[in-house]
């Protein structure tokens, strides 16, 4: 038997349901970022296994981009949780709610 | 071959990625992200795409996640959170939900699916994993400049917009208006004096 | 020439708007001349215009001049025109020739006053919507005039609104025309969905051409009618009109008795194809409340001791006629009753504001008396326009009452006793109007019954009454004149002495009706008529003058209070009648806004519910997203084939 696209897809779709489950379930905001990342890395995958099929560069361009926002979006997520959590330890992003309603 | 590499690829990501989810240490998890991100390089490698597995480990396990443990180990949110109880009623079940119809759906996809792959065949073509890093260059400097340039662009803001967020408040520069915390405090107070503490608000 | 009709609008609306930006500037009597000089020139450019249509053989005296278009709403086309045609120019030729005569005596009559330039602002406003009603190419056009009289009758009824008495007269006006507007938007609505259009030209040769059937023409003809019963005091809206004497003498002169309120009759004369087409009962109902009105007018008139409610009344009588004439299909004998009673009526009015202002105001006729001795010129044109509206002949009167009443025995000689009754009462309550302001001994300086001043009667005596200055005379005299000879535009003799007949047969769309009777009934006709005005002058004579009868039994109080209709109108608004409005009232809080609160209550209700969602929480928002995102993605699979 060959490893085909399906396979890979598959696998994303794994890796992206877990990472969604692990952003609604855990409290801690570091956590819930790791999830996040897990999500993204699903998608690269994707990404790279449908151009490899379609024999386009093109998906590993989009990996490549993708990388670069994660990183960004890492370093401004992480300063906002810095400059919210600091006061605190133990806080989680319940204690965010001053929003509601 | 090809199948016994997948498969071992596979199970290191997700393991990996149920570590994530499941781990109460918040360095554990970081520590599993790194084994997820490490089972996705060996995946790219096997889909020839040698390049992006080597800038994956280095970009992302060598310089995100080391970011994560920077900001857990200064932050001393390491704090072990209780994953028994659940203070939103039905986000549990809600999470279930999602997860398991994200999964479905897209499982669905891949079974129905008759016609096999309906993107548009050609593009860039693709090279064999020798010349790839070469190629990948090619492609991001003459047809994408405009992107990579605007990426500067982007990495440059997001570094001035986290050094801005995250001054301290009480030095000679004035701070940024920072979103105030809900005066609750219903967290469970751990028993044990946490080492990080100390360090929290020093730094 | 023709081309210049705009111009005789154009002028008082230039009139009117300097002098309510710079009339206090101006000043008194720079105002006045002012405005009278605007009057005069807009006669001189009807008057040119008019010689150059009488230039044209007949088939030729229409034209259309359009300015611009002014509301192009979709199917809806209405532009600023003018229609030029003999009936709008004879209209025209009467508004602005006694306009000008009106604005001159004016000059005289509000010396003093603090709000002349005020006064002739609103006179040329008045001027400007009237003629724009009578030029106007359109139904919405008139409309704009109408609406526009309407405003300026309400401003210059109540000119001396300090006084509340005024301001109610002038409030009562105007809410009682708005009756009467409502039909003719009604009216409106009607014929743009019947024709398409609200040009007259469109509709009129539309239904001439028979596109029309009876029961839209039937509508749009009785909803006519009640606007024009509204603006020419038929019953039952003329309620207003006696109360409407409250305003200067001027006022009453040009706008309620020679121009105004014959807009109602010009309105049906314009549209004689409509009425022409509708059912046989509308022109019956025109003709009976014609005559209707004017009979009970004139018994009202019979036993007033104020001298501008007697003319009032008679004003509302002699309108009367004119519907008389419409409903009998003599439009032609309509607008010669229009512009003989437009010179007399006018005479009248302006001879008693000589009086008036001769007396320092006094309006009781009781206090009268003797005054032809004070006053000759007033004296001697108001006798003329005594003897034209008694039907004397040869004044003018004579031969536009007669003419009417020659239609009316046409179609129902009921109707033409009604009218020769009323013809009595006029000349009786005319004839008593004379005798005690004019003859007999002077009365001003008697003592007064209800008087309890002894020392008032002699005080009065040392004001002996005046002359007006010949600002105010020579108007009246001109008018005198006029109605002396303008009975012979249209003498019965001969197809060629009926001049006004063959000079408005291009307006009438050959709805004239043609009298059956020949030349000796209608003789008959005419002889009867005057005996009854001498009858009616003798006996007024023998009461009045020479003192034979007594007065008692012609005075009747019922009829001085006008049968006491206005005290009728104001029991059922005041008792049912706002019983049903605070009715309508309950039901637009309670039902109408209350619908509308209750979907505020229902959305505020859901709103709440709603809100509950939003609790601020990160993780619920995220899982929110991540149902909306699962939801999506079966959504693109159900619709994609796969």
């Amino acid at each position: 038997m060959i490893v085909t696209t399906g396979w890979y897809l598959a696998l994303g779709a794994a890796l992206f349901s877990m990472g969604a489950v692990g952003l609604l379930v855990r409290r801690n905001p570091l956590v819930m970022f790791m999830c996040v990342e897990l999500m993204l890395n699903a998608v690269n995958l994707t990404f790279v296994s449908l151009g490899a099929e379609l024999g386009d560069l093109g998906g590993q361009l989009s990996v490549f981009f993708v990388l670069v926002v994660a990183a960004a979006e890492v370093v401004v997520g992480l300063a906002v949780i810095v400059a919210i959590m600091r006061r605190r330890s133990g806080a989680t992003v319940d204690d965010l709610s001053v929003l509601g309603g | 071959m090809e199948v016994a590499v997948f498969t071992l690829g596979a199970v290191i990501v997700l393991s990996g990625g149920l570590g994530v989810l499941l781990a109460r240490n918040p360095v554990h998890a970081a520590l599993f992200l790194v084994q997820t991100l490490f089972g996705v390089a060996v995946l790219f490698v096997l889909l020839e795409a040698t390049f992006l597995a080597a800038v994956q480990v280095m970009v992302y396990a060598g310089a995100i996640v080391i970011l994560f443990l920077f900001v857990i180990m200064l932050l001393g949110v390491d704090r072990a959170e209780d994953l028994g109880i659940e203070p939103i009623v039905g986000q549990r079940p809600m999470a279930a939900v999602v997860g398991v119809s994200l999964a479905g759906l897209l499982a669905t996809v891949l079974l129905v699916a008759v016609d096999g792959l309906t993107g548009a065949r050609g593009g860039t073509p693709l090279g064999d994993a020798g010349d790839n890093t070469r190629r990948l260059g090619e492609a991001l400097f003459t047809d994408m400049v405009f992107a990579v340039e605007l990426t500067a662009i982007l990495l440059t803001v997001a570094v001035v917009g986290a050094v801005a967020l995250a001054r301290r408040l009480n030095g000679p520069m004035q701070p940024l208006p920072v979103v105030a915390i809900a005066e609750a405090d219903d967290q469970p107070e751990d028993v044990d004096d946490d080492p990080a503490e100390a360090t929290g608000d020093g730094s | 020439m023709v081309n210049l009709i705009w111009l005789v609008p154009a002028l008082p609306l230039a009139g009117f708007t300097v002098l309510i930006f710079a009339g206090r500037r101006v000043g008194e009597p720079g105002a006045g001349w002012l405005a009278t000089g605007v009057m005069g020139g807009s006669f001189l450019a009807t008057l040119g215009v008019f010689i150059d249509m009488a230039g044209r053989p007949t088939h030729d005296r229409r034209a259309v001049v359009t300015l611009f278009e002014w509301i192009p709403a979709g199917d809806l086309s209405v532009d600023i025109g003018f229609l030029v045609d003999p009936l709008s120019l004879t209209m025209c030729l009467f508004i602005t020739g006694v306009g000008a005569l009106i604005h001159l005596y004016s000059v005289g009559y509000m010396h003093g006053d603090d709000g002349f330039a005020r006064f002739f602002a609103y006179l040329n406003l008045f001027t400007f919507a009237m003629l724009m009603l009578v030029l106007g190419d359109s139904l919405l056009l008139t409309f704009l005039g109408w609406e526009g009289v309407g405003v300026c009758s309400y401003l210059l009824i109540s000119f001396w609104f300090t006084e509340p008495a005024n301001a109610t007269a002038g409030k009562k006006a105007f809410v009682t025309n708005r009756i009467g507007d409502w039909g003719f938007m009604v009216a409106m609505f009607a014929t743009f969905f019947a024709f398409g259009s609200l040009n007259y030209v469109d509709v009129l040769d539309a239904t001439t051409a028979g596109t029309v059937t009876q029961t839209t023409a039937t509508l749009i003809a009785v909803m006519l009618l009640v606007g024009a019963v509204g603006k020419s005091a038929q019953f039952p809206l003329y309620l207003w009109l006696p109360d409407a004497m409250a305003g200067p003498t001027p006022v009453s002169a040009l706008i309620h008795a020679a121009t105004m309120v014959t807009s109602g009759v010009y309105l049906l004369t314009r549209v004689t194809p409509i009425i022409a087409d509708s059912a046989g009962w509308v022109p019956d109902m025109v003709a009976w409340l014609g005559v209707g009105t004017a009979l009970f007018a004139a018994t009202i008139a019979m036993a007033q001791t104020d001298i501008k409610k007697v003319l009032a009344y008679s004003t509302v009588s002699q309108l009367g006629y004119m519907f008389l004439a419409v409903g009998s299909g003599a439009y032609v004998a309509a607008v010669f009753h229009m512009v003989t009673h437009a010179f007399f009526k006018a005479l009248l009015f302006l001879g008693s504001g000589s009086v008036i202002h001769g007396m320092d105001g006094d309006q009781d006729m009781r206090h009268y008396g003797g005054l032809r001795r004070f006053m000759p010129v007033t004296a001697g044109t108001f006798i003329v326009g005594w003897l034209a509206i008694a039907g004397v002949p040869p004044f003018s009167g004579f031969w536009s009452k007669d003419e009417i009443l020659a239609f009316a025995w046409n179609k129902s000689p009921v109707l033409w006793a009604l009218g020769l009754l009323t013809a009595v009462f006029t000349a009786f309550y005319m004839t008593r109007l004379i005798a005690l302001t004019f003859a007999g001994e002077s009365r001003y300086a008697d003592q007064r019954p209800d008087e309890e001043d002894v020392e008032a009667a002699t005080l009065r005596a040392d004001h002996t009454p005046h002359e007006s200055p010949r600002t105010m005379t020579t108007p009246l005299v001109v008018l005198a004149v006029l109605a002396v000879v303008a009975g012979f535009m249209q003498l019965p003799f001969s197809s060629s002495t009926k001049w006004l007949e063959h000079w408005l047969e291009p307006s009438l769309y050959a709805n004239e009706v043609h009298l059956g009777t020949g030349g000796a009934t209608q003789v008959l006709l005419a002889a009867v008529t005057v005996v009854g005005g001498l009858v009616g002058i003798g006996v007024a004579v023998a009461v009045y003058v020479k003192g034979r009868i007594a007065r008692e039994p012609f005075e009747q109080p019922i009829l001085a209070d006008a049968w006491r209709i206005d005290r009728a109108v104001a029991t059922f608004m005041g008792g049912p009648g706002r019983r049903g409005f605070e009715a309508i009232n309950r039901f637009d809080r309670q039902v109408v806004d209350g619908a509308v609160y209750g979907v505020v209550g229902i959305v505020r209700r859901l709103a709440g519910v709603l809100r509950l969602f939003h609790n601020g929480m990160v993780r619920t928002y995220a899982a929110g997203t991540g149902l909306g995102a699962a939801a999506l993605l079966a959504w693109f699979l159900t619709r994609s084939t796969l």
